[in-house]
């Protein structure tokens, strides 16, 4: 099980601010070990956050988004109070959802 | 014939024009590194420690299952804000002056029952699966003392003594190279690659430099302590290894660290 994110959600004049920070390595695929062997992609591919259940933000991500990668962003409305929910997949399918709450 | 001469003219500019782009790539990538930090500021990924150092400290652990709650950093049992601001200082009940990552090794092992090759078995992390629980409860107990101003006891005669000490070695040549740690750090504008090194000689340098460690390292994906730096310090002027928690580690920290008293505490930071 991955590590929880770390999320701020803020109202900013008319809109929300987001800003979120994952834990994951997002390993490229490019890098080698010690012993020389490829160490295999590892990294999040789809980030998808809702706000009241409508998706706000759909992204996809490919292996150049660095480790521990932080994400910041705004969409239109948001109250506070309200929830932002958080989910990223990997491509190894494994996937993590957390939430927030607006201040 | 005024073809030429424009020809001319326009080599004699670019000339010039290389010139004026040689002086200012010196300071531009000062500023480019400056702006480079400053964009990483607002999303630190040292707070993912400082979340997980978090939980650990409030969950009960190892075989006697007690939680930091009754770990003193100096404020009373369990209290971390602004505990960090006055590390090292001297803790009677273990007869020495310590800084912030024996302290927690201390306390895991006398309260918590955890051995002490159990507790400093992973002293660093590696960025991935190696991870050092010394380093996230640092995280969090650093983070407690943001904005806080330092204030290390260096006149508590314990202290005094390690922090005289920790002048001493500061300004003691040895190794292969014959290296002391004023050598980089003792002199303004000294650098390593592109890395501007502060000047540990003077107040500001040197408050500068502490109170941003530790620090996630973006290079290393992983967060580093004080300890980790003086060890890797040492690494680099080809000194034997520093032991973790000795009493070399404790007396350079102190030296440090009581260096930069008067300035608020801003770490964990973010570097490079």
């Amino acid at each position: 099980m991955a590590d929880p994110m770390k999320i701020r959600a803020n109202v900013v004049g008319d809109s929300t601010e987001v800003k979120v920070l994952m834990n994951h390595e997002m390993e490229t695929g490019q890098r080698k070990d010690a012993q020389g062997k490829t160490i295999p992609a590892w990294f999040i591919q789809n980030v998808k956050v809702t706000h009241n259940e409508k998706v706000v933000l759909n992204a996809q991500w490919g292996p150049a988004v660095a480790k521990n990668p932080f994400l910041s962003f705004k969409f239109k409305g948001g109250a506070k109070g309200d929830k932002v929910k958080i989910t990223w997949t990997d491509n190894r399918n494994d996937t993590r959802t957390d939430e927030a709450t607006i201040a | 014939m005024i073809a030429r001469l424009r020809i001319a003219a326009a080599i004699a500019l670019g000339v010039t024009a290389v010139a004026i782009g040689g002086a200012f790539a010196q300071s531009s990538t000062v500023d480019e590194i400056a702006k480079y930090r400053e964009a990483l500021q607002d999303g630190n990924p040292a707070e993912l420690w400082e979340a997980r150092g978090e939980e650990m400290w409030t969950t009960p652990r190892g075989p006697k299952r007690v939680s930091f709650a009754t770990c003193d950093l100096g404020l009373g049992p369990g209290v971390v804000k602004g505990a960090y601001a006055a590390l090292p200082r001297y803790f009677a009940d273990a007869k020495s002056v310590m800084d912030l990552e024996t302290r927690l090794v201390w306390c895991m092992v006398n309260q918590q029952g955890i051995s002490e090759g159990d507790a400093t078995k992973i002293k660093f992390g590696d960025g991935s699966a190696r991870r050092s629980d010394l380093e996230a409860l640092a995280a969090y107990v650093t983070s407690q003392s943001r904005g806080v101003e330092m204030k290390v006891p260096v006149n508590e005669p314990h202290v005094r003594d390690m922090y005289r000490l920790g002048e001493q070695m500061f300004f003691y040549r040895g190794g292969t190279h014959d290296f002391s740690c004023a050598t980089c750090h003792g002199e303004d504008g000294k650098r390593i690659r592109l890395q501007d090194l502060p000047n540990l000689t003077k107040t500001e340098g040197a408050q500068k430099a502490y109170t941003t460690w530790p620090a996630y390292r973006v290079s290393q994906g992983e967060l580093r302590t004080f300890q980790w730096r003086l060890n890797d310090c040492f690494r680099q002027q080809r000194f034997p290894d520093l032991v973790f928690g000795s009493e070399a580690s404790i007396a350079l920290t102190t030296y440090l660290a009581g260096r930069a008293n008067g300035a608020p505490y801003n770490g964990p930071a973010i570097k490079r």
